[in-house]
């Protein structure tokens, strides 16, 4: 017994570097979203290409919602745009826009020039929606299900490996919940 | 020669000016009252900012920290509480935004752990100043030990 407690430091020291080497390899930037399960905040914003146009929740069409944060200041935004692009040929999801801290002129450039994936995008110019969904860097997808519930907010830009990895599955699962949920209503 | 001195002057007089610039971000927020300012300053500090994670509000030029800091104050002007615009930072950017974090049952560790630590060292403080010595400094010598000291005593 006498012997054992000598080796109590030791032990104690290693389980402490275990703890804070598995620290050294968590990624800090990574924050988990504190909306996953809430509705999608309530919005009243102009759209991109036309500032008479006020956007909100209602102008949301029934499905599965993508909400992409993005701005002309974002190189990321830039590499996922053509991804997006590619993402928006599809009737399973709509895509919206949400533009942030940028200059309308620059965002409506952006969208002719490259393509327009969304199906409007919202111009979020003092960051007020984009504080509601504690966005906090572009490029930031959020995933929005059928009853405009928040099921994922994924941060950086997307690409095929990640739509494969994160969202294809989740899609999938959104849209067997509602098929479910259709269908129990149906047969009552 | 001159030259010489003219360029050392030259660089201190740049040196002593960088040294003025300040890089915090200066907002222009009108205050109607001594105390909202300094609510203000002071949740800003509290307030850490998400994507600079090691500056807080206060501290950081990013523009999403700009934004923060006017719903702070827009917040303030509508007379919210401070708890209130903590929820509110809290309910959308999680527990993270906060440089103080909560009493929580998974922060126990964090507030109570230095304490604990505390504690455990000074129990074993008192346990080993507590424990008697050992009876082994008492030893008489033995006879012959006793005549060869007397010896080297007298030798000398």
């Amino acid at each position: 017994m006498g012997k054992l407690i000598r080796f109590i430091p030791l032990i104690l020291f290693i389980a402490l570097g275990a703890i804070l080497f598995r620290g050294l390899s968590l990624n800090p930037t990574e924050l988990p979203s504190a909306l996953i399960g809430k509705k999608f905040p309530e919005f009243s914003l102009t759209s991109v290409l036309n500032a008479s146009q006020t956007m909100t929740t209602a102008d949301f069409k029934p499905g599965i919602k993508l909400v992409n944060v993005w701005g002309t200041w974002c190189p990321s935004c830039r590499y996922e745009h053509d991804y997006l692009n590619k993402l928006s040929n599809t009737s399973r999801f709509t895509i919206y826009g949400l533009n942030y801290d940028d200059e309308r002129d620059q965002a409506a450039k952006w969208l002719t020039k490259l393509g327009n994936p969304y199906e409007f995008s919202a111009f979020d110019e003092e960051g007020k929606l984009s504080v509601n969904l504690g966005v906090y860097a572009a490029p930031e997808t959020f995933v929005v299900d059928h009853s405009n519930i928040i099921r994922k907010r994924f941060a950086g830009p997307l690409n095929p490996e990640i739509w494969k990895n994160e969202f294809e599955p989740l899609i999938v699962q959104i849209e067997a919940e509602f098929l479910a949920s259709s269908q129990n209503n149906g047969t009552r | 020669m001159l030259n010489k001195y003219l360029v050392i002057a030259f660089i201190a007089i740049l040196t002593f000016f960088t040294s003025l610039v300040l890089a915090t971000p200066v907002d222009t927020y009108v205050f109607n009252d001594k105390v909202t300012e300094i609510r203000f300053n002071a949740l800003n500090k509290e307030l850490r900012c998400p994507k600079c994670q090691n500056q807080n509000l206060a501290d950081s030029n990013s523009p999403i920290a700009a934004d923060l800091r006017r719903e702070v104050y827009d917040m303030l002007q509508q007379g919210k509480a401070d708890m209130e615009i903590v929820d509110f930072m809290v309910s959308r950017y999680g527990e993270f935004v906060l440089y103080r974090p909560r009493v929580s049952s998974l922060t126990y560790l964090l507030w109570y752990g230095p304490a604990g630590l505390l504690i455990v060292g000074v129990i074993v403080v008192v346990l080993v100043l507590r424990r008697k010595p050992v009876k082994n400094a008492q030893k008489p010598l033995s006879n012959d030990q006793k005549d060869k000291l007397d010896q080297i005593l007298k030798h000398k």
